[in-house]
C-alpha cells in the first residue's frame, strides 16, 4: 500500500519522512520538496506526475540516491541512506536501485549486451554467470536475437528496452523511471509500458515513475502528484490499490 | 580485466582523435629518441674515456703538434705508467664523404694503452711487421666492404699525395659504445713520407699509476713543459672529450630546450585531447556513476585511457627511432656512434607516461568530481 500522510508503517520497502530540498538559483532559495512522506511497499508501482518544476524528477534523485535532501530521512529496505557516505551511497545505489532514463542513457560505443553487462562488472559474478544473466534480462526484454548491436543499430524502444535490461539485470530492490517514454512514439511507449507492467506482475518489481503523460501514469497502481513541493491527490493518503 | 571491453570501447570512441594524439606522442618520442641519439654520439667518448688515462695536447690548440721528445720525457716523470701517440691524417678514402678517422699511431704501445679494443694477435703481428699495414675497425670495414689483405689507396688532405695500405687487421670494441671506425697506420710511415712537421705528434695518451693523482700528475706535466716552445695542456681523457664536444657548442642545453618544449607542447595537446574527450562523455560518466561506478573508478578509468595513449605512442616513437638507429650512422662518419641505449628507452616510456599522467590528471579529477545529477539533466 502506498501512502503520503506519514502513517505508514516502518515495514514499508521505501519510508520517507519530512523530505526536504532547497535549491539556490540566482541568490534566490527555491524550496522544491517540503516536508514529503511517503511510504510504498515491495511490488507497488506508483507514477508521479505534476507541473514542470515540481519536484519530480528531484523526488526520483534522492529516493536513488543521486542527491542528497536538505533534511528528513529515507530509508529503503531498512538502510537509512540519507546519511550514508557518498563511497556508501554508491554501493549501495548498485545493490539497490535500477535507473530507466527518458533517453535511454546507453553508452553507444558499447553492444547491447555489453551495456547490459556493466552493473554486474561491479559484481563477483564470473564471466559466464553474467553472461548468462544478461542474456535473460535481454531475453525477457524481447531483444535476445539484438545482443551484438550496438545502440545506433536499435529504434528508440529498443534503445529503453535495452536499458530496462540494464535497469533489471542486478535484480534491484525498485527500479525508478524518469520518464520513460517520454522520446517515444505511441506505439512504442505502449510497448515500454506493457514491458514494466509485466516487470510489476509477473516478477513482482517494485517501480516508481515520473512522468506527463496521463495515459502512462494509468498503467501504474497508484498516480501522486506532486503540487508546491508535497504529494497530493491520495484520499486518505492511500491511492488506487 | 572484465574492465577491458569498457577501455578499449572507449579508446576507439572517435579514431581519428585517438590516432592523431597517438601521433602526437610517437612524434615527439621519435624526436626524443633522436635528441638521446644525438647527445650520446657527441658525449660517447665522455662516457666510456678511461679513468686512468691522461691526454696531453698543445697548449695552444689541438692542432698545433707536440715534439715526439716528449715520450721520454713524460715517461721518467712520477705517476706515469705508459705514454703512446697520435697524430691525426685526415685522409679521403674515393670521396670526401667517405669520412671515417685516421690516425698514425704507435705501434709499439697503442694496443696496451686501449685494451678495449679487440685484435687477434695473428692479425696485430702482420700489422707490426708491415711498415705500410694499417688496421680498420669493424664498422669502417663492413660499410667499405674491406677484408684482411686488401690495399686501401688514401688521399692525403694535409699529408698531401697519395697513400695506400695494407689492411693488416680488423678491430672491434668490447662495448657497444666504442668507436669502431678507426684507421690505424704507423707513426713511422707518416713521418718517414711527409714532408713537413718531421718529428711532431698530435697528442700523447698516457696512463698514471693511480687515477687518484690524475688532476696532481697533470698539473706536474703541465708545469714541467710550461714556457717552453711547446707548452702542453693536460686533461683526464673523460674531460678532454668533454671540451672536444663543447666546442661543437652545448648539445645538452639545446637537447633540454627542444625536448622540453616539444614535451610542454604534447602536454597542452594531451590535455585538450583528454579534456574534450571526458566532456563529450559527461552524460555516459554520470550514468556509469549512477550505475554504481565509483569516483575512483571514473577517475582511473579516465587516467588509464590517458595512460594507454601515451604508452602506445610513446612506445611507437621510441621503436621507430630504435630502428632508425639501427640503421646506423646517417651523417657518413661524424657521429659513429648512433645508437640507443635501452635505458633511454625506458626513461622514454617514463617521459611519455609522465605526460599522459599530468595531461590526464586534470580531466580526470573533473571526471570524478562531476555531480550525477548535473550532468544527466545536460544529457
Amino acid at each position: 500500500m502506498v501512502r503520503v500522510d506519514g502513517n505508514g508503517g516502518a515495514a514499508s520497502l521505501i519510508h520517507v519522512r519530512g523530505l526536504d530540498k532547497k535549491y539556490t538559483r540566482g541568490g534566490e532559495e527555491i524550496h522544491v520538496l517540503q516536508g514529503l512522506n511517503l511510504d510504498v511497499d515491495s511490488g507497488d508501482f506508483v507514477a508521479f506526475m505534476g507541473p514542470s518544476g515540481s519536484g519530480k524528477t528531484t523526488l526520483l534523485n534522492l529516493l536513488g540516491g543521486l542527491d542528497v535532501p536538505s533534511a528528513g530521512t529515507i530509508t529503503v529496505a531498512g538502510d537509512e541512506i540519507t546519511h550514508m557516505s557518498a563511497s556508501k551511497l554508491t554501493g549501495w545505489r548498485a545493490r539497490h536501485v535500477g535507473f530507466i532514463f527518458q533517453m535511454y542513457n546507453l553508452i553507444p560505443v558499447l553492444t547491447a549486451f555489453q551495456n547490459v553487462e556493466l552493473p554486474l562488472l561491479l559484481t563477483k559474478l564470473s564471466k559466464s554467470e553474467r553472461k548468462q544473466h544478461v542474456e535473460t534480462a535481454l531475453q525477457l526484454v524481447g531483444l535476445g536475437d539484438r545482443m551484438k548491436h550496438y545502440p545506433r543499430q536499435l529504434s528508440g524502444g529498443q534503445e529503453q528496452r535495452v536499458a530496462i535490461a540494464r535497469a533489471i539485470v542486478s535484480d534491484p530492490t525498485f527500479l525508478l523511471c524518469d520518464e520513460p517514454t517520454g522520446d517515444l512514439d505511441r506505439k512504442a511507449a505502449d510497448e515500454i509500458m506493457d514491458l514494466v507492467g509485466r516487470l510489476v506482475k509477473e516478477y513482482g518489481k517494485t517501480v516508481l515513475m515520473v512522468t506527463h503523460d496521463p495515459a502512462v501514469a494509468q498503467q501504474a497502481q497508484v498516480t501522486l502528484r506532486l503540487e508546491k513541493g508535497s504529494l497530493v491527490g491520495a484520499p486518505e493518503g492511500a491511492a488506487k490499490p | 580485466m572484465k574492465f577491458l571491453p569498457l577501455l578499449i570501447a572507449n579508446l576507439f570512441r572517435k579514431k581519428l582523435r585517438t590516432s592523431l594524439t597517438i601521433g602526437s606522442f610517437a612524434v615527439a618520442l621519435f624526436l626524443f629518441g633522436l635528441l638521446v641519439i644525438v647527445r650520446g654520439a657527441f658525449s660517447q667518448g665522455e662516457e666510456i674515456a678511461g679513468a686512468d688515462r691522461l691526454v696531453v695536447i698543445n697548449k695552444t690548440s689541438m692542432i698545433q703538434p707536440l715534439p715526439i721528445s716528449y715520450r721520454d720525457r713524460l715517461l721518467r716523470m712520477d705517476g706515469i705508467k705508459q705514454v703512446t701517440y697520435q697524430n691525426w691524417f685526415g685522409g679521403v678514402y674515393q670521396d670526401p664523404k667517405n669520412f671515417f678517422p685516421q690516425f698514425a699511431i704507435d705501434v709499439a704501445d697503442q694496443r696496451a694503452m686501449y685494451p678495449e679494443f679487440n685484435i687477434s694477435e695473428d692479425q696485430w703481428k702482420a700489422f707490426v711487421e708491415d711498415r705500410e699495414g694499417a688496421i680498420a675497425g669493424k664498422s669502417t670495414a663492413e660499410k667499405y666492404g674491406w677484408k684482411v689483405g686488401d690495399r686501401i689507396p688514401i688521399k692525403g688532405t694535409i699529408y698531401t699525395g697519395a697513400w695506400e695500405f695494407n689492411l693488416r687487421g680488423i678491430y672491434d670494441g668490447t662495448r657497444p659504445a666504442d668507436d669502431t671506425t678507426q684507421f690505424w697506420f704507423h707513426y713511422d710511415y707518416l713521418d718517414e713520407r711527409r714532408t713537413f712537421g718531421k718529428g711532431d705528434v698530435g697528442w700523447y695518451v698516457l696512463r698514471v699509476t693511480n687515477p687518484d693523482l690524475s688532476v696532481r700528475v697533470a698539473k706536474t706535466i703541465d708545469s714541467e713543459f710550461a714556457n717552453s716552445p711547446f707548452e702542453t695542456k693536460t686533461d683526464t681523457e673523460k674531460e678532454f672529450a668533454a671540451s672536444f664536444v663543447k666546442q661543437m657548442g652545448n648539445i645538452e642545453f639545446l637537447i633540454l630546450t627542444v625536448g622540453g618544449v616539444v614535451f610542454f607542447t604534447l602536454l597542452l595537446v594531451t590535455g585538450n585531447t583528454m579534456a574534450i574527450a571526458v566532456r563529450e562523455r559527461i552524460g555516459e560518466l554520470a550514468v556509469l556513476k549512477a550505475l554504481g561506478f565509483s569516483n575512483r573508478f571514473v577517475l582511473i578509468l579516465v587516467m588509464v585511457e590517458s595512460l594507454i595513449v601515451a604508452f602506445a605512442g610513446g612506445g611507437l616513437g621510441l621503436l621507430l627511432a630504435k630502428l632508425f638507429s639501427l640503421r646506423g650512422d646517417p651523417t657518413g662518419g661524424i657521429l659513429p656512434y648512433f645508437y640507443l641505449p635501452p635505458i633511454w628507452i625506458v626513461a622514454g616510456i617514463g617521459t611519455a607516461l609522465l605526460v599522459g599522467t599530468a595531461g590526464g590528471i586534470l580531466p580526470a579529477i573533473s571526471a570524478m568530481r562531476l555531480r550525477v545529477v548535473d550532468a544527466i539533466r545536460r544529457v
